[in-house]
């Protein structure tokens, strides 16, 4: 039990670098109505991206700017193959996610990991966020220097910037075709260009997040993104279950799935401490736990189809 | 306004399932012509409209809308002319997006989306007293989503927002097929009440010979891909349902036209 409760905010603070990516999850597989399996590479592109410059003695914004940029060209490709090439919108990302293994090596100059000089207190002193950092003063860090203060605030300037977006016309377009394409041409929408945006947006989002965990684990492996767009989804559903009702707010909505993440983290690292897991059933753990989250309302409908209003009909019944 | 030279359109070439759906058809609207289309199933009636709207490229033939040929235009781009509402209550609205946010997006049809605002304050006050003339409650429920609207509801407010932009061609593509005959009038009526105010070119299919008689001040039949009578004029306001079902035998030498138009 102390395991688990001295792993809690390493288990939150790695929730909301990963809730990072679950809201670029969420813009492809929520508004815009697409799978979008790109994720998996992209995500370690960032980190890539990041280890290499930052190693190499470049600002840290300035390497995370690149991540974000690397991240954006993948969604550039997969959005092109997808409307340019007319590629089923699954099949454009995965060609993206398996091209991009290759990338990712050469960008890591062909080693499969990375690490960042974390060992020099200067180095380690210029990152954003770090493991270290969660030990807060006791270990001689400042506690503002926290992940989750980091983290949560880097989120909420992240969630302004998006709220803003998604409320400019560009941004309306977008969510016009995820909604109803048809209507969105009838409108004058250019819904190619909109997927294309919108793949750009989501995983510019993803290879920032992997940026980020990317520091925090003060390392960058090649396997580190795999799985990423299942545990996305895990924390858009686990946030929709829980606020749906609650968060109407499209602001309130992305910090659900934040959220979502966070609770993902925690309930993992739960089964792993208490329940002494091998972390290497984490993958099928969280297939799982996805696979479950989306039966649920399938079969609701299907099975459980509950009559408008069963207090009257019984009444009826009777008369 | 518009001006439709000799189109063809044929699905699926080559194949056993080949439908010559357009075979010639040419046709020429003048400025401010609100034209009712007539026709059995597979008469081409939907497929014209399509054809105009540029859902997909046609085989040959022009299309120009206002002196302007957009014959290879694609859709979103030909929208910057177009109003259109569907058949289906479910197709010319976003349902995840609020009332005000759909209209919103029909303001901007035809001009570059940029990172300006949405919509704007000025506009919802506009968008309520829009929503005024449909006489369906809807104008104090801008924030809602259309999605919580019936099919009436989103078919009038598809209406409203095809006629927004004040297009240089509405296309009406029986959109009141899908609703209940009480709904379906109410609409049929703030139709006639759009057009007339800004008196929008029109061209409006139907299924109902007696709304395709009633308005308008034109009326074509289409039989087999091509269209088969062209009434205007006195003509049409002097027309019944019988003299259109005999006109039609002539026209086309076929008998079969009032099962066909009747049950289609």
């Amino acid at each position: 039990m102390t395991g688990f409760l001295s792993a809690l905010p390493g288990a939150a603070s790695q929730g909301l670098i990963w809730g990072v990516m679950a809201i670029g999850v969420y813009i492809t597989y929520k508004i815009l109505d697409i799978a979008d399996l790109t994720v998996d590479g992209s995500f370690c592109t960032g980190g890539a991206v990041f280890v290499m410059l930052f190693s190499s003695g470049v600002n840290v914004w300035l390497a995370m700017l690149a991540a974000l940029l690397a991240g954006m060209l993948a969604g550039l490709v997969t959005g092109l193959l997808h409307t340019v090439c007319g590629i089923p919108a699954i099949l454009a990302g995965i060609l993206t996610q398996l091209g991009l293994y290759s990338v990712n090596m050469a960008i890591m100059d062909m080693k499969a990991s990375v690490a960042l000089p974390i060992t020099q207190a200067d180095t380690l002193d210029k990152l954003l966020v770090s493991l270290r950092f969660v030990q807060g003063p006791k270990a001689g860090y400042p506690a503002w220097r926290h992940p989750i203060v980091v983290v949560g605030l880097f989120t909420a300037v992240l969630i302004a910037i998006l709220y803003w977006y998604f409320g400019t016309e560009l941004g309306a377009s977008l969510r016009a075709t995820g909604s109803n394409p048809n209507m969105a041409r009838a409108q004058g929408i250019d819904t190619d260009l909109a997927k294309v945006l919108g793949l750009i947006l989501s995983n510019g989002m993803v290879a920032l997040s992997g940026a980020l965990l990317c520091q925090y684990n003060g390392a960058n492996d090649i396997n580190v993104g795999r799985g990423a767009i299942v545990i996305g989804l895990a924390a858009v559903i686990i946030g929709e279950v829980l606020f749906s009702k609650v968060f109407i707010n499209f602001a309130l909505k992305l910090l659900a799935v934040s959220i979502g993440a966070i609770i993902y983290y925690v309930v993992i690292t739960a089964v792993l401490k208490l329940g002494n897991l091998n972390a290497n059933y984490l993958k099928l753990l969280t297939a799982l736990v996805v696979a479950v989250f989306l039966t649920i309302p399938y079969w609701k409908g299907k099975y459980f189809s509950k009559p408008v209003n069963p207090a009257k009909k019984e009444e009826g019944s009777h008369a | 306004m518009l001006d439709v030279q000799n189109i063809r359109k044929t699905f699926n070439p080559g194949t056993v399932n080949e439908k010559a759906a357009l075979r010639g058809v040419s046709l020429t609207l003048n400025d401010g012509d609100f034209v009712t289309v007539i026709g059995g199933n597979g008469a081409g009636k939907s497929t014209l409209l399509n054809a105009v709207a540029g859902v997909w490229p046609v085989d040959s033939g022009t299309i120009s809308i206002g002196g302007v040929d957009v014959t290879r235009l694609p859709e979103h781009k030909r929208a910057k002319y177009i109003g259109r509402v569907f058949q289906d209550p479910m197709m010319g609205t976003a349902a995840t997006m609020q009332i005000e946010e759909n209209m919103a997006l029909a303001a901007r049809r035809g001009q570059a989306r940029t990172l300006r605002p949405g919509i704007t304050r000025d506009e919802r006050d506009h968008y309520r007293e829009m929503l005024k003339i449909l006489d369906l409650g809807l104008e104090d429920r801008l924030t809602s989503k259309v999605g919580l609207l019936s099919g009436g509801q989103r078919q009038a407010l598809t209406l409203l927002m095809a006629a927004l932009r004040k297009p240089d061609l509405l296309l009406l593509d029986e959109h009141t097929a899908a609703l209940d005959p009480k709904t379906a009038a109410k609409v049929l009526d703030a139709t006639e009440r759009i057009v007339q105010k800004d008196h929008l070119t029109t061209l409006m299919i139907t299924h109902n010979m007696k709304d395709a008689i009633v308005h308008g001040n034109r009326l074509i039949m289409m039989y087999e891909g091509r269209i088969a009578l062209d009434i205007s004029g006195e003509d049409k306001k002097k027309l019944t349902v019988e003299d259109l079902l005999a006109r039609f035998g002539q026209a086309t030498g076929s008998d079969e036209a009032d099962d066909k138009l009747l049950l289609g």
